[in-house]
């Protein structure tokens, strides 16, 4: 090992950034401060066995024994953190290699479709249209489990990265309501948004929070039966804007209404009705509203509907 | 006739994206190297200097930012619009293209084949 790599392996920072890890989680941080406490109490117990016990050997060997009793327990510790550390580090690079590398088949499978389907090379026959759209709808869903996974994989790293600007909520529904609309035309569910006039923008990620209402305007519109309505509120509450979207779909039974925000966790109910999605919407959700600085809540009840809603601060 | 030099280590893209410009008038020429891609991008004497570069970042011999780094130092393609075409999507990632002077940064899977056709017809002012 050369001189550069030991004076690298001693660069505390440097070392806990390449774990992702706060300071206070981090392996060498945490051997840095056992270390001192070590210091201290084989001082502190000198001083003190030197004013109760006469013979300084005695002294200087509690002294050692508690010494080496403290630098065991600092390796045991600091080992269980540097292993759990690395087997963090080591999941999310996995998540983020293995989410790269399907990326690029499934963008060479998503445009290749598009482009038998545009008609450019060819016109489709009637009875072939169905199954490309299939290829389209199937190669979409893996394209979007991909992104979640990355997406996952970005929030345990904390490296999520926040792109604020001045954003109008309102809009922003608006725009969503719209791509929406061929969807719940097919499915016969009525969307009602109703925004308080003259709403503040506020200084947020457009894109995270588009990430955040396209989820829960997904599941209120997916888990509906048809003739179903959804209907979003906006408006300002104290210092916040608050949002929420209420259903009347199948709602969520109570024993599972604990789970929700968990990573993969997609209640029994609606896995009866269909077998798309994640599990992962709800967690990428709250995760990013969080880290917004708002909070995010439900009301369900099976067999009546759900209230999602979340608050942002304005400021 | 404009041309547009892509470089891409992904056949079936060349292949797809390709097609859609060829068959949007202009003339494309592969490379499917870092390597390829800078010994294209400055041809010799007689040869006709790209009007846009598509470039992927994850290449076999030069990596991507590599590539642009080299274009934009050469006073024989620094001038060339270059768009950074990749799946990679960290901000790091994006924030060196853009310093490294790229013109836009695309993210493959963000967009569909018409999005990014007509992303291109605009840079090269059409």
């Amino acid at each position: 090992m050369d001189f550069k790599n030991i004076l690298n392996q001693l660069n505390i920072i440097s070392q806990c950034k390449k774990h992702s890890l706060p300071l206070w989680q981090c392996p060498q941080f945490l051997f840095l401060i056992m270390g001192i406490i070590i210091i201290g109490s084989t001082l502190i117990t000198y001083a003190i066995g030197t004013n109760y016990i006469e013979e300084p050997e005695l002294v200087a060997l509690i002294a050692i024994l508690i010494t080496l009793i403290l630098f065991v327990i600092a390796v045991i510790i600091t080992r269980s953190f540097e292993s759990l550390a690395e087997v963090s580090r080591m999941k999310s690079e996995f998540i983020n290699i293995v989410s790269h590398q399907l990326r690029s088949p499934l963008s060479n499978l998503k445009w290749t479709i598009e482009l038998l389907m545009s008609g450019r090379l060819g016109k489709i026959e009637e009875d072939q249209i169905e199954y490309f759209r299939i290829l389209k709808e199937n190669s979409g869903r893996m394209e979007g489990l991909v992104s979640d996974l990355l997406i996952v994989s970005r929030i345990e790293t904390a490296v999520l990265p926040l792109k604020k600007e001045e954003t109008s909520l309102e809009n922003l529904i608006n725009k969503l309501i719209s791509e929406f609309q061929p969807f719940v035309k097919a499915s016969n569910v009525e969307i009602e948004f109703k925004g308080q006039k003259d709403l503040p923008k506020i200084l947020t990620d457009p894109f995270q929070i588009h990430l955040v209402i396209e989820n829960l305007l997904d599941n209120a519109t997916r888990y509906i039966k048809s003739g179903g309505k959804v209907k979003m509120l906006l408006e300002k509450r104290a210092k916040n804007l608050y949002f929420e979207i209420e259903d009347n779909g199948v709602g969520i039974p109570k024993e599972d209404q604990k789970y929700i925000f968990q990573k993969f966790f997609r209640s029994g109910n609606i896995l009866r009705y269909q077998t798309q999605g994640s599990g992962l919407g709800l967690y990428i959700s709250k995760a990013i509203i969080k880290r917004l600085g708002g909070k995010v809540g439900f009301k369900s009840k099976e067999g009546e509907g759900s209230v999602f809603y979340f608050t942002l601060p304005i400021e | 006739m404009k041309k547009i030099l892509f470089i891409e280590d992904e056949s079936a893209l060349q292949k797809t994206l390709g097609e859609i410009l060829k068959q949007e008038g202009y003339e494309v020429i592969s490379a499917l190297d870092g390597e390829a891609g800078l010994r294209l991008a400055d041809p010799p004497a007689d040869g006709k200097k790209p009007d846009l570069i598509l470039l992927d970042l994850i290449l076999p011999k030069v990596h991507g930012l590599d590539v642009l780094k080299k274009l934009k130092e050469d006073e024989e393609t620094k001038k060339i619009p270059v768009i950074v075409l990749t799946n990679l999507e960290e901000i790091k990632d994006i924030d060196k293209a853009i310093e490294l002077g790229a013109t836009t940064y695309l993210v493959k899977a963000q967009y569909s084949l018409e999005e990014v056709t007509e992303k291109i017809k605009k840079a090269l002012g059409e």
